[in-house]
């Protein structure tokens, strides 16, 4: 019994890993912005792509030379495609918010826009690539570790470590640097941070390149542990991430890693022990219950500071 | 550098400025100068134009500033039109404490500081900034790892300008900076700005309180609903009947 609950533990942390990664990008953008960049799963998906064709090119297809070792292409594959996803939710933000912030634009407007724009991502993708699903590479051998009867594989233990990492490095950029200071400055007080001297557009594009390399991070990742991708993966995901931001409390970045790892932990154990068909069901009537008690989520405050 | 200046030149010229808010002017040509170490006040009641003359000088984008219509606004010499907000404080070295302090309450009172260092170069000595402040002002250093929202107001008033003076200005416009302050911080206040201008700060201060301003500055504007209606020295405007009756009362 207890070591039923231990594996489930282990994967309800695998689950929360992913959630509490891509939450982090809806928060960190919400803090700055005061917008939900309902596009955000969608970079999640493009994030899984864009590993799925390096590692692929890396392991010797479309006639390249494979010419290094799995770990080797998975090392390369991760900052890659960290990279290349942030210049997706930059050039996201290029096109489609920025032009909308300049003409002081209703914020409803903007979530919509954001709306569309993962539309486009998903549509554009089905267009470009077609409706069949990518079988995504495997870089490493899986190694399962056995501690009496609980099982853990590598790759389980690597996408625990990586999203408490990620948060711990994002923590250190949001409260110890100069940068990590404006955003939350801007958070709090929009109109007084030009008058610092700070260019208030680099600080936003800051912020998108952070939170899209989060969503990259959390497509490979996806990826590794569920191989198989197709356009609307990033959706479902997306919006569960998005609850579990709100219910940590949107815009604080303890919140998002919290409320992730929280929705992994409900959704599995709720599978462990009714029919796996209620798991959405009760899960999220645990968070509306959550949200009754605290509507500005756990680690919310109402009227203050965000991020 | 100084010496390399043009005398002739003033550090900031406003040459028959006119802004809009929408369709709505908000001053209808106004001119004015800052001489380099002076202090000079714009005054004049409630809705005036004095915060938007000032707005307008940040090149803030609407909604915050208003739109420039005609005229033109000079630094030394060159006109700012162009200017992106963030340089005409990191380039220009001009700062604004604004109206309302405008303060990041999340913050803390050091982190502030900080924040406004952040366009500096690397090479600059930030601890003769932070030590300047907190000399000025010392109650900050005694807070200064409070969150900034827990702060009086004239505490806030006094991170506020010392935010200014730490984005290494050598010219500052300060809006309202006695508004919601006890007489005695009122006072504090003041001098510690005279202090700043005999260490060579030029200042162009906006107030409601018009004895207060005159008393302090060399020289004044009145503004009066987007018009520049009378100015010149401090003290002769102190005298003027007209300034007298309207904004001092008796």
């Amino acid at each position: 019994m207890l070591e039923t609950l231990l594996q489930n533990l282990l994967n309800a942390l695998q689950w929360g890993s992913f959630y509490s990664l891509i939450a982090l990008g809806y928060t960190l953008v919400y803090g700055v912005l005061r917008l939900i960049n309902f596009a955000h799963g969608d970079i999640v998906m493009v994030g899984a792509y864009i590993a799925f064709f390096i590692s692929s090119a890396l392991l010797g297809k479309y006639g390249m030379p494979a010419f290094l070792p799995g770990w080797a292409v998975l090392a390369l594959t991760i900052p890659l495609t960290m990279v290349l996803t942030s210049l997706v939710g930059v050039t996201l933000e290029r096109v489609a918010y920025r032009p909308l912030r300049r003409k002081g634009a209703n914020r409803l407007y903007v979530v919509i826009t954001a709306l569309m724009a993962g539309l486009i991502l998903e549509n554009g993708n089905l267009l470009v690539l077609g409706a069949s699903r990518k079988k995504f590479p495997e870089m490493i051998d899986k190694v399962v570790y056995k501690f009496g009867s609980v099982y853990v594989t590598n790759l389980k233990i690597g996408v625990i470590l990586t999203s408490i990492l990620s948060f711990v490095v994002l923590h250190f950029i949001i409260t110890k640097t100069k940068v990590g200071m404006a955003m939350r400055a801007i958070s709090y007080d929009k109109f007084a941070v030009p008058l610092m001297g700070i260019p208030i557009d680099t600080v936003i594009v800051f912020t998108f390149v952070l939170g899209s390399a989060m969503a990259g991070l959390a497509g490979i990742l996806f990826a590794l542990s569920y191989p198989i991708l197709d356009p609307y993966m990033g959706m479902s995901i997306g919006w569960k991430a998005f609850i579990a931001a709100v219910v940590g409390g949107i815009g604080d970045i303890r919140g998002a890693f919290v409320g992730g790892f929280i929705l992994g932990m409900i959704e599995i154990m709720v599978v462990a022990f009714f029919p796996s068909s209620y798991r959405d069901l009760i899960a999220f009537s645990i968070l509306l219950l959550i949200l009754t008690i605290k509507p500005t989520g756990l680690f919310g405050v109402p009227h203050t500071t965000k991020i | 550098m100084s010496t390399m200046n043009n005398p002739q030149i003033p550090l900031l010229e406003v040459r028959d400025l006119e802004v809009r808010y929408g369709n709505i002017s908000a001053l209808h040509g106004i001119s004015f100068t800052v001489e380099k170490g002076e202090i000079v006040t714009l005054i004049g009641a409630n809705g005036a134009g004095k915060t938007t003359t000032l707005h307008a000088i940040t090149r803030l984008p609407p909604p915050e500033a208003p739109r420039l219509a005609s005229g033109d606004i000079l630094i030394n010499g060159k006109s700012i039109i162009k200017t992106e907000p963030h340089d005409v404080v990191r380039k220009l070295h001009c700062a604004l404490a604004p109206e309302g302090r405008h303060i990041f309450g999340n913050l803390t009172v050091t982190e502030n500081l900080t924040l406004a260092t952040f366009s500096r170069p690397k090479n600059d000595d930030l601890n003769k900034g932070y030590e300047h402040v907190f000399e000025l002002f010392p109650r900050l250093a005694e807070r200064r790892h409070q969150r900034s929202e827990s702060l009086s107001g004239g505490e806030q008033q006094m991170l506020a300008v010392g935010r200014a003076l730490m984005s290494g200005c050598t010219f500052l416009m300060l809006d309202e900076p006695s508004m919601g302050l006890a007489p005695l911080l009122m006072y504090d206040m003041f001098r510690a700005l005279k202090k700043l201008n005999q260490e060579g700060m030029t200042i162009l201060l906006i107030e409601q309180n018009a004895k207060l301003a005159l008393d302090f500055a060399h020289r004044g504007y009145l503004l009066e609903t987007g018009e520049i209606i009378l100015s010149g020295n401090a003290t002769e405007l102190l005298k003027n009947p007209d300034i007298h009756k309207a904004y001092l009362g008796h």
